[in-house]
Order: structure tokens, then sequence, then C-alpha cells
């Protein structure tokens, strides 16, 4: 089957300095696929090629080398746009328009008729969560609306191929998991969702297959649960009320237990601890259970880790 | 075609909503209003001086919007980030130049429109009342439709502004892009002078130089013909004609150069 994103080799040096202009890799080489209807994170610290990534694909800037395509084209054409949908970071519309309105003018841009733009605008704007602020001009919007409106101009034309960047920023805990919810339904719907994030629980949440980028290069890709980096590496068990001796037997499995509160504990369990086993002893014995976390690296620890391996001649002069 | 029709349609709502722009048709239905106050201070030349001022004025403020909306239209989009959404539609770059010189057209010639409704009514209300026989002395009746052709070469006149604002906003800021506008269309005023520079400078060099220059810059005094229409002087239609060929050549020029320019262009 036809990889619904594909990249190869794909480069971008942008020139810094105003005297003596000197080029910037922005992007190294960049070689990834993404098969129809998966949810593929794209995933790095800021400053690590995500958001050029995705202007190359659509092609608001244009690769020093490499290609891009998406569902088999190449990504400057502009066919090919009808078919997707995309999402800046930190979107930015016009003023003096109203949600409505925008979502009218880009339909027209769709060359939707009159019929299907009656129809749709409305129903996105619902499925976005924008009620009657619909009407109100985008400048009063906050930062919040103004990436949900965002999300409602990105799926309008009902895309095959989605791209997010940085889709949850700016979004309240409510907006994360509505965001959450659009995309598992764009998925559900053979749709295929290319976002980028630079939190590791909006991936794991979301994706089937991940790349990490750092210093503009790829640092890995693959299942997020393939990926040795987000092994488990341990286990966290939160209670409370724990009778003395059983907390003194679980001791001898934990690699330590740290009291945190009058009578809460956190039991930090090995990756083979068998948490299910210390949870059912402790609740057996009256404790309360809080909370049960698996214990991985974060893409922050990997970020660092992988930037410091690839050492200072990652980024740079191509 | 649909995508043009459609940034020219955004232009016009966004142009339109704006309160400078009613501001500047405001202020210059007021200085028409001003004109006959101005007019009966000046006794037999109240016509041509509302015409003359009505005119200037059409003229002036046109210029703002044009050069003022007009190194906008492009560099508001990209500064606020809004093209990024834009151009991941079924959009050309090519598109957005042309739909976004349309839409500021459009909004000039609702502009224009007002204005002339305006002198028109300011010189009906004057004439009213006045003797056939002082109006048969004037150079030209008060409702001279001689007008229309004078607003007509002052639309051209800032159509090619326009292209000028929008082709310098493609790749320099908007302060850059005012400058040069309003420098070219400065100079533009007296290219025809430069073309006899060979008359009053010794320099061979300076002669060809400026003679270049004629043949690059707008020579935007074929635009002004207020001065024949308001004395009553016949303008010809070969005029007319050979000026808007001009224009319509210029403004291709520029439009293709901004579309070059835009279509290279990185939006980091």
């Amino acid at each position: 089957m036809n990889a619904a994103i594909r990249t190869r080799d794909l480069s971008k040096d942008y020139h810094v300095g105003f005297w003596r202009p000197r080029p910037y890799r922005a992007l190294d080489r960049l070689s990834i696929e993404v098969a129809p209807g998966e949810v593929f994170g794209f995933l790095g610290p800021n400053g690590a090629g995500k958001t050029t990534t995705l202007k190359l694909l659509m092609q608001l800037v244009f690769p020093t080398s490499g290609e891009a395509e998406i569902l088999g084209r190449p990504a400057g054409d502009v066919a090919i746009r009808r078919r997707i949908g995309y999402l800046p970071e930190n979107p930015y519309f016009y003023d003096h328009l109203t949600a409505e309105e925008l979502l009218e003018y880009y339909g027209r841009l769709f060359g939707m008729p009159a019929a299907e733009r009656r129809q749709r605008i409305p129903a996105t704007l619902d499925r976005l969560g924008i009620g009657a602020e619909r009407r109100l001009a985008l400048r009063k919007f906050s930062k919040g609306m103004l990436q949900r409106v965002g999300l409602a101009q990105a799926v309008l034309n009902d895309p095959e191929v989605l791209f997010l960047d940085e889709p949850m920023s700016g979004l309240d805990p409510l907006g994360r998991r509505d965001v959450r919810a659009l995309m598992l339904e764009l998925r559900d719907q053979g749709r295929t969702i290319f976002f980028s994030s630079h939190i590791l629980s909006d991936a794991e949440a979301l994706c089937s297959n991940v790349a990490i980028v750092a210093k503009g290069r790829l640092a890995a890709a693959g299942r997020l649960t393939d990926l040795q980096e987000f092994a488990i590496q341990g286990w966290e068990v939160v209670v409370a009320a724990v009778p003395a001796e059983a907390l003194e037997r679980v001791r001898a499995r934990a690699r330590r237990v740290l009291t945190v509160a009058a009578d809460h504990y956190v039991i930090d369990l090995p990756p083979d601890g068998r948490p299910e086993d210390v949870v059912r002893e402790l609740t057996a014995a009256g404790a309360r259970l809080i909370s049960v976390n698996p214990l991985r690296e974060t893409l922050e620890d990997v970020f660092l880790r992988r930037v410091a391996a690839m050492g200072d001649g990652a980024r740079g002069t191509p | 075609m649909n995508a043009v029709r459609s940034v020219a349609g955004a232009v016009f709502r966004e142009t339109v909503r704006d309160r400078v722009f009613y501001n500047l048709v405001l202020f210059a239905v007021l200085l028409v209003a001003a004109s006959i106050l101005i007019g009966q201070l000046t006794a037999g030349q109240d016509v041509k001086i509302i015409k003359d001022l009505g005119l200037a004025a059409t003229s002036l403020f046109g210029l703002f919007i044009s050069i003022f909306v007009g190194i906008h239209l492009v560099s508001k989009e990209v500064d606020r980030r809004s093209v990024y959404p834009l151009l991941a539609k079924p959009v050309r770059r090519s598109e957005l130049i042309v739909g976004k010189y349309a839409g500021l057209l459009l909004t000039l010639l609702a502009n224009i429109t007002v204005m002339t409704v305006a002198i028109y009514a300011v010189l009906f209300f004057l004439a009213r009342g006045i003797p056939a026989n002082v109006q048969g002395a004037w150079d030209a009746p008060a409702m001279d439709p001689a007008l229309l052709e004078a607003i007509a070469l002052i639309y051209l006149n800032l159509a090619v502004v326009t292209a000028l604002a929008v082709f310098f906003s493609t790749y320099s800021s908007p302060m850059l892009s005012a400058a040069f506008t309003i420098g070219v269309y400065v100079a533009g005023q007296f290219s025809a002078d430069l073309k006899r520079l060979d008359v009053i400078v010794d320099s061979a060099a300076a002669a060809a130089l400026a003679k270049a220059c004629y043949y690059v810059l707008p020579d935007f005094a074929k635009f002004d013909i207020k001065l024949a229409v308001v004395h009553g002087l016949p303008v010809s239609g070969a005029y007319m004609l050979s000026t808007a060929a001009y224009a319509a050549m210029y403004i291709a020029a520029l439009l293709f150069g901004a579309v070059l320019i835009f279509s290279r262009r990185d939006f980091k």
C-alpha cells in the first residue's frame, strides 16, 4: 500500500546573519513514512525541526534538498490540498471575521457548494464545541478557543490526511480531552493523522507510531511501545492507611518506600515487581489504593540523551 | 478563479469593516462639503473650485487607501501567520496575490463611487436655482459627464499605485513598502521631465540614466486630466484608451513580479 505521507532525505537550510549570511540546517535528511489510517506522532523538543517539517509538507517553505509526498503526490501539488487539513502551531486568523465567516471563507476556497457549506460549517463548529461564540469576532477569542477554530478549519473539508502542529497547545484539560477524542474519532474513520508534540503523554494516548527528532535529525522511529527508551522502568504505587506489618512485607520487594503525607506512601517497585500482587496484598490488609503508575524515561530525558549522543555536529552548517 | 474571487471578497469585507476606511470616506465627504464654503468666498468660481477640490480629494484619499491598505495586504497575512492555514488550502500563491489585489480594487471602486456621488450631489445643489444664461457662461456644465473621465483615470492611477504597493510588500516591510511606493509615485509625477533631462544636463551618462528611469517609472502625469475636465476641454477617447492600456501593461508587469517573488518565498 502507498504511504499517506513520505519524506526522503528532506533537508532545509535557513540563512542566518545579516551581513554575512551563513546556512543553518533546520532539518537534516529526514526520511519517514506514514501508513494510511495511522496516527503518527512527530515528537521532539522545541527547536528540533518539527514545525519546519510540517511547513515543508505544506510547502510554506521549500526544501533545500530531498522530497516530500502526500497521498502519492508531490507536497507542492495544489490539488492535493483539497484532501488534507492543517492546523499550524498557535494558529492566527483574521480579527474582523467571526468563526462562521472564517469557515465560510475557507469553504469557498475548497470549492464547496453553498448547500454543502450551510450544512458542514455549523456541524463542524458543533463538533469542536464552538457554541454561540461562533458569531463573535475572532479577536475576542481566547487562545484555547482559537485552537478549536484552528481545528475546525483543519477538518472542515473532511480531510484524508490531517497535519496538526502541537494540537494540544493552549488547551485546558477539557479541551485536550476533546481534541484527543476528535483525533481518535478521525482515526476510527480511517483518516491519517500526523501530529507534532513535545508531550509524551499525548503520543502515548493516541499514536500507533512515532518519530523522534532532535537537532533537526531523526533520532528514533517505530512503535512507541517498541522503543527501548519508553519501556517500563518500574512502577509507582501510591497507597494510604497501610498497616505497619503489611508495609514492612512490601518494603522487601520495593526499591524504596517514601512517606509523602501523614499516612500516604509511595512504593517504588522494579519493572518485574508485579504491582498487581502488591496492590492485592496491601488492599487485603486494609490499605487504600490511591494510584498505580508505570515509570518510564520521559521524552525530555530521551531527547537530552539523544542530543548528547549526537554531539555538537548534529546541527549547524550543513 | 474561484480562489481569486474568494480572496478578493475577503479583502473587500476586511477593508470595508476597517474603521480607517470609513474615516477616509467621511473625511473626503466633509472636504467636498467644505468646498461649498470656499466656493462662496470666490464669486463665480464655485463650480470650478468644487470640481477641482472634489477630484483632488478623490485622488488623495484613494491614494491613502491604495498605499496604506495595499502595503499591508500581503505583509499582514505573513506577519500574523494567517497565511499558513490559507496556503494549506487549494490556493496558488499567484491566486492569493491576484485575489488580494482584486479585492482592494473593489474597495477602491466602492470608495470612488461614494466620492463621485458626493461630488455630483454637491454640484447639483449648487447649480440649482442658477439661471440658465449664467450657467451657459461656465466653461463646462455643473453636472458635466466628463468628470467621469477624470474619475476613471484617477481610478486607473490608483490601480497602478496599488499594484506598486502589493509588489513592494511581497518582499519588504510595510514601512519600506510605503516609502518605496510613495517614492515611485512622486518620481512618477515627474517622469516626463526625466525624458527631457538632456536639455538641461551636459552629462550624457546622467541623461541616459534619466531616460532609462523614464521607461521604468510609471508616468503618473498621464492619468491627471483634472485641469482639462474642469475647464471643459475635450479629452479624446483614444487618449483614454491608450492610458488604460498603459495602466494595464504596468499593472500586469508589477503583479507578475509580485507573484514571482511571492511564489519563491519561505514563510519561516
